[in-house]
């Protein structure tokens, strides 16, 4: 049976600088990631791609590679294409691994499991062809695979980055369908005291918009009444920007309006979970240093609430700092004076955050669709059925799976969890915390019979 | 290199190996993501909706909406958290199985 001081889940920018950092204070590290390779999504396979397409996806996709180089230190054992299903008491971790099931015991675990892309449900969203633009970048990033005819949806400043790499890769996108207003940019002025602290995020914004201007893709802003058109895959975008409708041909539409914490294994142990409203998603309950309501349990990175990779990253290392101080690697005097600075810089990389989240909201109708659209992608449930199931004195998502299966595919609602919480909140008058989300139960992932018989003794890791 | 697919792949000079796919016999690079691959040899719908039937290709690429899902050796997996492998035989899952 291997046994670990920490176990980390997920190998991305906080999962990663956690592991390295724990390390150095001599703790025993087992990180487990789904993907082959580490990175996360923002650094997807850094280590291969860098040097065969660094040029075109940017100077802080590179820098990845610092983090990747951390995970080589003596005392880490870096588990790659291990899927983590269950969290149990002790803590134990039980995972599959090359069709194999296995477990780890660890004494703390540092969850890091990153942020998903906010639901977007439009109509026509379940269309082939209708994808995240993080899937897109994932395409990009991991396989150098290029949407030829693409239109990119929604707000934020991902929309402009992979804009600005398909434009790098000569396969520019169709059109930008933009949704924030010019409101919502005078609204966020009131935050340009942090922006200007956060100078860096707006200059590379600046550019990024530069090089799209520059490529000639053409830009609606205040785009609504959005919808995705065609006969079993995507053929078109329709909306209304400036009075005037639109139709733009495309083979694939690229969703994006911000991404939310990925809370699922969270939920799972019983982490306590709050609305936060300026994010509009829901985070996990954590002290200074990412320790959750569960004694055995951290929480760093995007699923603690989203700051982007800088801020994942120092976010892993305070967390490994209170953990080593906790299994008394360190002493608490330690814990305090190393934490002080990357508190600092945590602050300093936030600056920026208001301004963007004010200037970039959610797309208002996708965050109240109109009845048709479907929520729940899965078991394709429709707004207009959850409203139905609150007039019928639903007032919670885990009722509603009980009135029309929302939530119980495969998915377990990690793309409609945030779209029933906010529509019951809406038509039952009730706040996002009363409404509350769905329990999520292990498995996180599906695990079959054939990889719990092949389970046996734990893999060797690091002693 | 056929212009009218959806997909372009900047390509890594990866060898292709043979799979299939719901019949349909496909040179796909060896290694490369499986939903990455199986969009760029122009496959758009890798299942129907056991509710509807409705068709549907991959979503997130990063294992959360199990949207990519297909059969592989008579198990459902998600496409976009498998690698290419010489001799694939992948089907669409069955229609109504859950």
């Amino acid at each position: 049976m291997a046994r670990v001081d920490l176990a980390i889940i997920g190998a991305g920018p906080a999962g990663m600088a956690a592991a390295q950092f724990a390390a150095g204070k001599g703790l025993s590290v087992c990180i487990l990631d789904e993907q082959p390779r580490a990175g996360g999504q923002i650094y997807r396979d850094v280590d291969r791609v860098a040097p065969l397409r660094g040029d075109l996806l940017g100077k802080d996709y590179i820098e990845g590679r610092a983090l990747t180089a951390g995970l080589g230190a003596p005392g880490i054992t870096h588990l790659a294409g291990a899927v983590v299903w269950a969290i149990e008491e002790g803590p134990r971790l039980a995972y599959t691994q090359d069709g194999k099931g296995a477990v780890i015991d660890a004494r703390h675990v540092l969850l890091a499991t990153g942020a998903l892309e906010r639901p977007m449900p439009l109509p026509g969203w379940t269309l082939p062809g209708v994808m995240t633009a993080g899937a897109g970048q994932i395409l990009l990033k991991q396989s150098g695979v290029m949407a030829r005819r693409a239109v990119l949806v929604g707000s934020g400043p991902l929309l402009y980055l992979i804009a600005a790499q398909m434009v790098r890769a000569g396969t520019p996108p169709l059109a930008m369908v933009e949704t924030q207003t010019r409101g919502d940019f005078i609204g966020a002025l009131k935050h340009l005291g942090g922006a200007l602290r956060g100078w860096r995020y707006l200059l590379k914004g600046l550019g990024l918009l530069n090089e799209i201007r520059r490529a000639g893709v053409v830009r609606h802003t205040g785009a609504h009444g959005i919808a995705i058109t065609g006969e079993g895959r995507a053929e078109a975008v329709k909306f209304t920007a400036k009075g005037r409708a639109h139709r733009i041909g495309c083979d694939t539409v690229f969703l994006h309006h911000g991404v939310v914490p990925n809370t699922q294994a969270a939920r799972s142990v019983g982490v306590a979970h709050c609305w936060n409203a300026q994010q509009q998603c829901f985070v996990p309950e954590l002290d200074g240093w990412g320790a959750t309501s569960v004694a055995y349990l951290h929480i760093a990175g995007d699923g603690a609430g989203i700051g982007g990779a800088k801020v994942a990253a120092l976010a892993g290392r305070l967390a490994a700092l209170d953990i080593a101080a906790r299994l008394e690697a360190i002493d608490a005097t330690v814990r305090d004076s190393e934490g002080a600075p990357l508190r600092r810089a945590t602050l300093s990389e936030l600056a920026a955050r208001p301004f963007l989240d004010t200037a970039y909201p959610p797309l208002a109708e996708a965050l109240a669709p109109a009845d048709k659209t479907i929520i729940c992608r899965c078991e394709e449930v429709t707004a207009g059925d959850i409203r139905g199931y609150a007039r019928l004195g639903c007032i919670g998502p885990n009722q509603a799976k009980a009135f029309g299966r929302a939530g119980m595919g495969p998915c377990q609602g990690r793309y409609c969890g945030l779209s029933v919480t906010q529509i019951l909140a809406e038509e039952n008058s009730q706040s996002h915390d009363a409404t509350g989300h769905y329990r999520i139960r292990p498995p996180l992932k599906p695990v079959t019979l054939g990889e719990l018989a092949a389970m046996d003794d734990a893999p060797e890791a690091a002693e | 290199m056929n212009n009218a697919l959806p997909f372009e792949d900047l390509g890594e000079g990866r060898a292709r190996v043979a799979v299939s796919f719901a019949g349909q016999e496909l040179r796909l690079p060896e290694g490369a993501n499986l939903a990455a691959a199986l969009l760029t040899a122009g496959i758009t719908t890798f299942r129907h909706t056991p509710a509807s039937g409705a068709p549907r290709g991959p979503f997130c690429m990063m294992g959360a909406c199990f949207d990519c899902l297909v059969e592989v050796d008579g198990v459902t997996r998600q496409a976009c958290m498998m690698e290419v492998r010489d001799g694939l035989v992948l089907d669409m899952p069955q229609a109504g199985e859950r």
